[in-house]
């Protein structure tokens, strides 16, 4: 179905190629997973498939690349539109009418589809994506798992062979998540549909796939089955973690799989002392909300919400999307007014600081962490605030080796977070916030991410990270709370919280339960310590 | 929810906006200020019955503006009048000027012909707002631009898109504004707004280019099969036909000028456009889902709305005068019975007219959503 042969493709300026010597075949009805580090091609790959590349971003390209037999030099992306649908990784950047009926018949209105076909088409997309009681509804009020439910219908009823699409799960939280890849194998096992989508958020989609091709960071991509791709891929779920480090034959990919194999596991472990949790910290609490509620107009997006953090302690927000995560740290560095109730920060009122004293007190790094960024270079970047040389030792401990003079909006999404992380905590505010920091972030960023966390806990920052990501919850969290429909559902100990929710506990979590084991690294230190 | 929807169909777009526009039309024509009321009054309960919360939204932000425009008239008056004769109301210190501003006053005498000559006025270009508001509450100027016939198709996904782009840019100011406190810097005053252009401009320019790549990547502007010299001489005709169909309008609304140019201009104008439209319609491969249909009833809200017109018309043959009532001397302004007639006509589509939205999902519809970047909680 899609096809490459010895596909290269440099951009403009660049001194070595994205990709290089690409060769590849798709047959037709295979679910495939392009994995690989942030900013090593993997959305290029993706965009080449329609001919977005080079026809759109400029570049060259050399090699063929074809779809369906049409080959992409000779055809752009419209004369592609019937055999190839392309999902961005902002589906409302992408869409262009309205409501959810017509961005369905969109695609079929450029290609001229019969209006009765048209109509047989969108209600039978409507229904196999589940949509049929939003097909009235305008795009902007959905939640983000049905405008991704939506961008992936609009591309289908065009009548696409072949669908690409670039991390459909990462923006979502875990049901809004499964309810897109449940969509997805449906297409595949219905319909026979190839899917391609490149994703960073492998315990998600890994066992879902049929092969996996890993972008390396020289441009070179391997084509190869999940199970062998996994067993030496840099990037890998903590399910696969967990198979290499008790050395499973074959490895598991999906939590079914490990908790099979994980019998003897659990009864070797169970013998052992639990893992340590963190001890509760006590001192006087840096962030203090009490009977907080929050309103738009009248829509009512916290009630009553108290909380305290002390200073040391990492606090996971979870919910759903719009549970009221964000507004809640909006109130926490005060953009919003509360509507009733008092938030008192590092002792004092947020809403009442000045923007200057604000910056002393506490620190956010906003979802999209390009909206702090106004000068053209990094440099400048670092040296706005007067505290320069703080601001570049934290960007070198979290993304080694920036160069100074690179404009902020060609970092990738991992650097760009390095960075604003490093300007907001460059003042040492004794809070700091963080809205969902791991979208477009891999596992090494990840990581590094997770130490220097724990080392500004440890120094005695309070962090409370707003996430969907529930490992790193488990990894890094010593404390979580869930937010539902504007209320406090849950607030303990992260190992208490997670474990008592499907919805919430991390693969690990999973495949040991009833143990109180959380991540790989605690099982690792727990076998080390039996074994020495 | 939908079966309401489905069995009610809703009015072709451009029926409602023809009514609007006639009322419009009609405001031009009389700064009778009984008049002028009643036609908000009626742009107004039209809107109001036919309940759709993002429509009566944008009704009220013209509501408003139109108020605005009224004030702004009186201020005016006050404090340049030019009418300096009459029942002085108050005396303000005046400002000599000198001779080369032209006779321009500044303070002096207020009158009261001066000011209510200037409420007429002002009162005039509020009920045109109005209009245009109602126009734009009954049914999106998006629902419009889906019944463009084929040929100026790309014309009308120009504006679609210029049109999601401003609000776009203010989201994405609202959006920066707020980073900006966070690293410490003013959120208030003209430099925080300086600031913050650039970053603004290159994200709405970002999202300009994705959604470009989104609609190429769904087939927008595949080729058609006519050649491009026939395109062009259909996109010229077009064009032609439309600036001749302006200034017969303008013509015909412009009461002091002769008509008997302006209507054989409408008619040809308008004839050379629908016959570029449709020709050049033939060539384009598009298909529209489920277009808007025309029927009976959207001719009956076109005939209603040009009813207050044609009452206006007659108002000025039968009681010259009626539809300019003089303020020198002072007089309490007839109220013309042909105008109100026509006016009264105009309600009729109030009835009839579906609502836009069911009450269930007026419910779901949550007011500015996307205007407030903080509470979506991704």
């Amino acid at each position: 179905m899609i096809r490459f042969e010895s596909v290269t493709i440099t951009y403009p300026d660049a001194e070595r190629p994205v990709l290089r010597d690409v060769d590849l075949a798709i047959p037709e009805g295979e679910l495939v997973l392009v994995i690989g580090r942030t900013g090593a091609g993997k959305s290029t790959l993706l965009k080449a498939v329609n001919g977005l590349v080079p026809h759109f971003t400029g570049g060259t390209l050399t090699g063929r690349v074809s779809v369906d037999g049409r080959d992409t030099r000779t055809h752009p992306p419209r004369e592609l539109a019937d055999v190839v649908g392309y999902v961005g990784q902002d589906p409302l950047a992408g869409f262009v009418t309205d409501t959810v009926e017509e961005e369905l018949a969109y695609a079929m209105e450029s290609l001229g589809v019969s209006p009765a076909v048209m109509r047989r088409r969108v209600e039978d997309i409507l229904d196999s994506l589940g949509l049929t009681p939003f097909r009235d509804r305008s795009l902007a009020t959905l939640s983000a798992g049905q405008q991704q439910r939506v961008a992936i219908g609009s591309v289908m009823t065009a009548g696409a062979r072949v669908l690409v699409l670039d991390e459909p799960t990462s923006a979502l939280d875990p049901p809004a998540a499964e309810d897109v890849l449940a969509a997805l194998t449906r297409l595949v096992h219905d319909l026979g549909i190839t899917v391609v989508a490149a994703e960073h958020r492998l315990e998600r989609v890994i066992h879902y796939a049929d092969r996996v091709l890993q972008v390396g960071d020289d441009g070179r991509v391997r084509d190869s089955t999940p199970n062998v791709a996994m067993h030496d891929s840099p990037v890998a779920p903590p399910v696969v973690e967990l198979g290499r480090l008790v050395r499973w034959q074959p490895l598991p990919l999906s939590v079914r799989d490990a908790r099979r194999a994980a019998s003897t596991l659990r009864d070797q472990l169970s013998s052992m002392a639990r893992p340590g949790g963190t001890p509760t910290r006590t001192g006087e609490s840096v962030v203090s909300v009490r009977a907080l509620e929050a309103r738009y107009d009248d829509v009512v997006a916290l009630r009553r919400i108290d909380l305290d953090v002390r200073p040391g302690e990492i606090v996971a927000l979870m919910g759903r999307n719009g549970a009221g995560k964000s507004t809640l740290l909006a109130h926490l560095v005060g953009l919003n007014k509360p509507h009733a109730g008092q938030v008192r920060v590092a002792g004092h009122d947020p809403f009442r600081r000045s923007s200057a004293e604000l910056n002393r007190d506490v620190a956010l790094v906003p979802q999209e962490p390009a909206d702090l960024f106004y000068t053209d270079t990094v440099a400048g970047e670092i040296a706005a605030d007067g505290t320069g040389d703080r601001a570049r030792f934290l960007l070198d401990r979290l993304a080694p080796g920036i160069d100074g003079t690179t404009h902020p909006r060609d970092l990738s999404e991992g650097q760009r977070l390095a960075l604003a992380l490093a300007i907001v905590m460059a003042a040492e505010p004794p809070v700091l916030l963080l809205d969902e920091p791991t979208r477009g972030l891999d596992y090494p960023g990840k990581a590094r991410l997770v130490d220097l966390l724990r080392d500004l806990a440890t120094a005695g920052t309070a962090v409370i990270l707003a996430t969907h990501d529930v490992e790193l919850a488990a990894e890094v969290s010593n404390r979580t709370v869930v937010l539902a429909d504007g209320e406090v559902v849950a607030d303990g100990p992260t190992r208490d919280v997670v474990t008592a929710s499907p919805a919430f506990a991390p693969q690990i979590a999973k495949i040991l339960a009833p143990l109180p084991w959380l991540t790989v690294a605690q099982v690792r230190a727990s076998l080390a310590a039996s074994a020495s | 929810m939908s079966s309401r929807e489905r069995t009610n169909r809703q009015l072709h777009p451009g029926a409602w906006w023809a009514w609007s526009l006639a009322l419009g039309a009609t405001a031009t024509r009389t700064t009778n200020p009984l008049v002028l009321l009643l036609l908000m009054a009626a742009a107004g309960f039209t809107v109001s019955a036919r309940r759709s919360p993002v429509g009566t939204r944008s009704f009220g932000f013209f509501v408003r503006l139109g108020l605005f425009v009224l004030a702004f008239r009186l201020v005016f008056e006050t404090v340049f009048g030019a009418e300096r004769s009459g029942n002085v109301l108050v005396h303000l210190p005046e400002v000599p000027l000198p001779t080369w501003a032209g006779g321009l006053h500044l303070g002096g005498a207020v009158t009261a012909q001066g000011m209510l000559a200037a409420t007429y006025g002002g009162l005039q270009l509020a009920a045109l707002l109005v209009c245009v508001g109602s126009a734009n509450a009954l049914a999106s100027p998006r629902r419009l631009l889906r019944a463009v016939p084929g040929a100026l198709y790309e014309a009308g996904v120009a504006v679609t898109v210029a049109m999601s782009f401003a609000p776009q840019l203010v989201t994405a100011a609202v959006r920066v504004r707020r980073a900006r406190r966070l690293r410490g810097r003013s959120a208030t005053g003209v430099r925080s707004w300086v600031g913050i252009a650039l970053p603004v401009l290159e994200d709405a320019l970002e999202r300009s280019i994705e959604l470009a790549a989104a609609m190429d990547a769904r087939g927008f502007g595949r080729r058609g099969t006519a050649s491009p010299g026939r395109r062009r001489l259909v996109a010229g005709s077009v064009v032609t036909g439309l600036v001749a169909v302006a200034v017969a309008t303008y013509e015909l609304l412009d009461a002091t000028s002769p008509t008997i140019v302006g209507l054989p201009l409408l008619v040809s104008g308008t004839a050379i456009a629908c016959a570029a439209v449709f020709f050049g319609g033939r060539d384009v491969a598009r298909t529209k889902y489920r277009p808007d249909q025309w029927q009976a009833v959207e001719w009956l809200v076109v005939v209603a709305g040009l009813a207050p017109l044609a009452g206006v018309m007659l108002a000025g043959r039968l009681q010259p005068g009626s539809l300019h009532p003089t303020t020198y001397p002072l007089a309490v302004p007839a109220l013309p019975w042909p105008a109100v007639l026509g006016i009264v006509l105009a309600l009729i589509p109030a009835w009839f007219g579906t609502p836009q939205l069911p009450a269930a999902q007026a419910i779901a519809v949550r007011p500015a959503r996307v205007a407030e970047p903080a509470k979506v909680g991704r």
